[in-house]
């Protein structure tokens, strides 16, 4: 499978929200470039007809009647907060985006 | 206020004359279960910034999902309701991308595996005809918190300094109903698409899942528009084999009255755009309902990527062949044929049917009905001076009249004094007015207001004597066979009567003493 | 007992207190004296609760007191990784991201030690999020192992073995996603079980990978940590994937130790080529024992295990670039402004305090799940790691039809160097190719120790596999090995780790 490109990993980064330095970049790509060959082994698996497996139980059906729980109160919601005004979460201007 | 300057349009029908449109609508339902969709939260309207959230709607650390037993039933209900198919077993899906109101950065939602899907919903449009729109999917989700954008001249997000968030409304419990390409309309368009979601609206609230309240959010409509070449009947083979065109999606539109404008818009704006030898940029437009258009919002780019998987922390969703059997047993009659069914019991015309609709005074009507009124009274007193209030007000009347306290029971009461000839029609008239000026009950007015028929016929017989008496052309008219003439005698025997006598009575009494 | 209560085991503390021999307050008090004596070489702890934890013993003997009937484990104090959520004490995972961050809310797992009346000590170092076979990659400094300071406790919960091995604290929890409970408790010569996938509640644990992470006991003997294994398991209606049934009969079964009759698996494909040979030359012998003690032992396939690590690795980094989505600046923990931007956007901040606030195992694994989920690789990448996984299930359904239980060593080597394999990521991965089947699959394992390998001295151990829902058998099986093992010993193993305090500790024997 290709390896990555540093534009690659730059996107990547981007979509991870991660503000990743030069350097970083610069090393990221050439450790990524060596585990993606590693992982890229799952390709030669015999998987032909395999279901993909995406929970280790075979549970259904879990559900908790619609009965209201006590809530943590806004004090305790707010208590890890970086910045709270008016029992809000206080967070730097959003980008206009939808 | 917007800032954007307003997109060349074509006039519509030129448009309609040159362009074929389709739409695809998605409607967002939040569901009115007692807790939020995977914690116990309570989900009330208006609660203190942040009072509602635990754990788990807030994205701490640690925290897990459970699915809430309630909204799968109200989403198969929802899906069952609308002809589809319910899926044997599904998952949840993580819809992963950064935004501060989101408090996990993912929305636990459905992806391709949707717990209903593939089907339909008859929608009657004004002149009885029945479109009927394809739908592809209903999928769980949960709604996101709630942004105030502070500093910035407007309240908006654009030129904002910082927002404060409140994450009550975070995983509140949406179902999104998304409909398949919406072809064969032609100029139709912006009426089916206003039909549809009314037709969704007396559907879901007919299941009561939902509160539908267009204008709190609890039920948010995004309508996708394209344009493609019209070569033909909007219906005909070769115009349905014309690939789409380029679609735009308009968030939030969120009145009955935006979707039909809002599409109508796109149509012409798309139209312009195309006339012109321009392309569509596929987007999302936002709708402003002040000044009737839209407006550029995000391009959709490769940036958009959701990288869905599927949800570890929930379980698959398999309901048994059983279970949705019996949720089947629990759907209402379908508001359509229920509608049929309540004008044939009621007696009504065809007219006087469609403006009980118009007016949304079914239920209340129904209910009226149940309390003992006849239908005629049901309907002339609600479309009356409650029904021309609301829409002065601009709100609904099922709203309105909850608001200021007027029930069925009352109307029914109130028409019990009528029939039971304690009150004649104009002072039902005074006392409407008062059990909505808030005095109290039908009975209660009329106590208060002293208002009753004088069922003493010495008294009434005193003053047709008296009005005869002083009214000798009249009489004679009378007595000479023009009987309409006595309706002048009628009107002074009431006013004599200061209103308080029953008119029926005042004739019989006054053609037996003239003729 | 002995004279030092903190080299007591869980089970004789627990007898002792039953007994009114000894106080909570005494036992938890020794604990405490000697992570002030120790843990400045150690640095098992990232928080130690001293106030606290004198509380909770004071409450649970005034309890005892009364005459209130309590648990097995009441007044036997506990360290706790930093991984889980405890109200009023820091949770910070190792990372600078949630660098003092106090939770408003308790994980089940804590509620339960706390219900169960278990003092605890404080939180436990850990790689940070877990990602990691040796703490180095804690935000706060590395644990080092008490058998030679200058080499790694495992990890993720290097905090947790070390804490056991330096006799701070009897019992320990861990979370297992890839082997964390059971390659730090191999390396430190140690017992750590990862139960039955669902078999503890996951509610309040940090989440690194949704479908792999465990929560388990550890502890110094296979008994105490099957004491604990009852205390902290069993059914919870905050976490979907839950089990419903009661916790298996694992004190029994430690009890009993019996392993007659018992057919067990060699797994053909972990053992061979990269094992160090100290290290399969314990596992053999362990082996014999087993045979020698009454159970059958037969050589058993799992071919698809190559492909373990491979899938491990994609789906791993797939759920954690998710589960990491939420620490952004917005509601809790770290929020740093990026240089030089004058009135930055929320997503500039999000990006600058993810840069700053991650390290680089945590962002490289982030930015490999961020990949293996796009749009365009899913299907090469998260999509095929996911039908792996399902083949690897097989290759276990299929093992245990011809068997009870499957046997490997835990690690394929003993404790590395720190700084070592530092630089190189899949070297370091490399750790945990026999632990990362079970994950995979759901199944339970445990790790015990086998004995000290001959080139350098250092504890080696040896893994038990059950199918899901039969960890009793790991206690079965381990018990009786452990018994055995003590017995040509001579005493528990940990009696021959260097003396801390010793400047010969560090050295390394």
């Amino acid at each position: 499978m290709s390896s990555l490109s540093r534009d690659d990993v730059a996107h990547l980064a981007g979509l991870a929200r991660i503000g990743l330095s030069d350097a970083e970049l610069d090393r990221m790509v050439g450790e990524l470039g060596v585990i993606l060959e590693s992982v890229a082994k799952v390709q030669q698996a015999p998987t032909d007809g395999v279901a993909p497996m995406s929970h280790p139980m075979p549970l259904t059906n879990v559900t908790r009647p619609d009965v209201v729980r006590p809530s943590l109160g806004a004090e305790a919601a707010l208590s890890g907060a970086p910045e709270v005004d008016q029992q809000r979460f206080s967070v730097p201007r959003i980008l206009d985006e939808d | 206020m917007s800032t954007a300057t307003a997109d060349a349009v074509m006039d519509y029908d030129e448009a309609l004359a040159k362009f074929d449109p389709v739409m695809g609508l998605e409607v967002h339902v939040e569901l009115h279960t007692a807790t939020k969709m995977f914690c116990g939260c309570p989900t009330e309207f208006g609660a203190e910034p942040n009072s509602q959230v635990c754990p788990v709607c807030l994205g701490l650390p640690g925290a897990l999902p459970v699915v809430n037993e309630k909204g799968v039933e109200s989403a198969i209900r929802i899906g069952l309701a609308l002809n589809c198919e319910i899926a044997q077993w599904c998952r949840f899906a993580r819809k992963n991308y950064f935004y501060p109101d989101m408090p996990k950065n993912f929305q636990t939602s459905q992806y391709d595996e949707p717990i209903a899907y593939n089907g339909h919903l008859d929608v009657e449009l004004e002149d009885g005809t029945v479109y009927r729109v394809e739908i592809e999917r209903a999928h769980m989700e949960e709604d996101t918190g709630k942004s105030l954008h502070v500093g910035g001249a407007t309240g908006r997000i654009h030129g904002a300094d910082h927002s404060l968030v409140d994450y009550n409304r975070a995983g509140i419990p949406l179902i999104e109903i998304v409909t398949k390409p919406m072809v064969g309309a032609g100029e139709r368009a912006p009426e089916v698409a206003k039909a549809y979601v009314s037709a969704l609206r007396d559907l879901l609230r007919a299941l009561d899942v939902s509160d539908v309240k267009m204008e709190q959010g609890s039920m948010r409509c995004d309508a996708n528009v394209s344009l493609r070449a019209k070569v033909g009947d909007p219906t005909s083979p070769e115009q349905l084999a014309v690939p789409l065109g380029t679609r735009t999606e308009t968030k939030n539109v969120n009145s009955l009255r935006s979707v039909e404008r809002a599409v109508r818009y796109e149509i012409s704006r798309h139209a312009a755009i195309l006339d012109d030898g321009g392309s569509i940029l596929q987007e999302t437009r936002h709708w402003h309902e002040d000044t009737g258009i839209t407006t550029s919002g995000r391009v959709k780019s490769d940036a958009e990527d959701y990288r869905y998987f599927p949800e570890p922390d929930l379980v698959p969703v398999a309901p048994t062949r059983e279970t949705v059997e019996a949720l089947r047993g629990t759907l209402p009659e379908n508001p359509a044929s229920r509608r049929k069914r309540l004008q044939s019991d009621w007696g009504y015309s065809d007219l006087e049917m469609r403006d009980v609709i118009n007016a949304g005074a079914v239920e209340l009507i129904e209910e009226t009905v149940a309390a003992g009124a006849s239908a005629g009274a049901a309907r002339k007193w609600w479309l009356g001076e409650p029904s021309r209030r609301a829409n002065a007000e601009g709100q609904d009347i099922v709203t309105y009249a909850a608001e200021l306290g007027l029930t069925p029971a009352h109307v029914a009461e109130l028409d019990g004094l009528v029939t039971s000839g304690r009150l004649n029609d104009s002072m039902a008239r005074q006392v409407l007015d008062g059990v909505l000026a808030g005095e109290g009950t039908p009975t209660a007015v009329a106590d208060a207001r002293g208002l009753e028929l004088v069922q003493d016929d010495g008294a009434l017989e005193a003053a047709v004597d008296k009005v005869i008496e002083a009214n000798p052309d009249i009489a004679a008219k009378v007595r000479d066979g023009k009987v309409q003439a006595a309706g002048a005698l009628i009107g002074q025997v009431m006013k004599e009567m200061k209103g308080q006598a029953d008119a029926g009575k005042a004739r019989e009494l006054i053609l037996t003493k003239l003729t | 007992m002995p004279t030092d209560l903190t080299r007591a085991t869980a089970s004789a503390l627990a007898d002792a207190l039953a007994a009114g021999t000894v106080s909570s307050v005494e036992v938890t008090q020794a604990h405490l004296d000697r992570i002030a004596a120790v843990d400045g070489q150690v640095h098992s702890y990232l928080h130690v609760d001293t106030e606290g934890a004198i509380g909770q013993a004071r409450a649970v003997d005034e309890r005892r007191r009364a005459g209130e009937s309590l648990g097995a484990l009441a007044g036997v104090p506990i360290a706790v990784k930093d991984v889980m959520t405890t109200t009023g004490l820091p949770t910070t995972c190792g990372s600078k991201m949630l660098e003092g961050w106090v939770p408003p809310y308790d994980a089940t797992v804590v509620t339960k030690l706390r219900e169960a009346g278990l003092p605890i000590l404080g939180k436990t170092n850990m790689d940070e999020f877990a990602m990691g076979s040796s703490t180095e990659h804690s935000a706060y400094g590395p644990s080092r192992n008490p058998w030679d300071l200058e080499r790694i406790p495992g990890g993720s919960g290097g905090g947790s073995s070390s804490v056991l091995a330096s006799f701070q604290a009897p019992l320990a929890t861990g979370t297992d996603t890839g082997g964390s409970i059971r390659q730090p408790a191999a390396v430190t010569a140690t017992v750590g079980t990862k139960p039955t996938y669902g078999g503890v509640s996951r509610y309040g644990l940090v989440a690194l990978a949704s479908s792999l992470d465990q929560a388990g006991p550890c502890g110094r003997t296979v008994l105490d940590t099957a004491l604990l294994h009852a205390v902290m398991g069993g059914h919870d209606p905050m976490d979907s994937t839950s089990i419903e049934a009661p916790v298996p009969p694992v004190v029994e079964a430690a009890r009993n130790a019996d392993v007659k009759g018992m057919r067990i698996g060699v797994v053909k494909e972990l053992g061979g080529e990269g094992y160090q040979p100290g290290v399969r030359a314990r596992f053999d012998e362990s082996v014999v024992l087993l045979e020698e003690l009454g159970a059958e032992v037969v050589e058993v396939s799992c071919p698809n295990f190559d492909y373990a690590l491979a899938a491990y690795y994609l789906i791993l980094p797939s759920e954690a670039s998710s589960n990491l989505a939420k620490f952004d600046a917005m509601r809790y923990g770290l929020r740093v402004l990026p240089d030089g931007v004058d009135d930055p956007s929320a997503e500039q901040v999000m990006a600058a305090t993810r840069d700053a606030g991650f390290g680089p195992e945590v962002k490289r694994r982030i930015i490999l799940g961020t990949y293996a989920l796009s749009s365009g690789y899913y299907d090469a990448y998260y999509g095929s790691a996911q039908k792996v996984r399902a083949l690897i299930a097989r290759d276990f359904n299929n093992a245990y039809e011809k068997v009870d239980v499957l046997v490997s060593p835990t690690a394929p080597t003993t404790a590395f160097r720190l700084g070592d394999k530092l630089e190189d990521p899949m070297a370091m991965y490399l750790n945990d190719i026999a632990t990362i089947p079970a994950n995979l699959a759901g199944v339970p394992g445990m790790s015990i120790p086998s004995g000290l390998a001959d080139e350098d001295g250092l504890p080696a151990g040896i893994q038990i596999l059950a199918p899901a829902t039969k960890d009793e058998r790991l206690y079965s099986v381990g018990a009786a090995l452990e018994a055995a093992l003590v017995d040509r010993w001579g005493g528990p193993i940990l009696d021959r780790a260097p003396v801390l305090g010793d400047t010969a500790a560090v050295k390394g024997a």
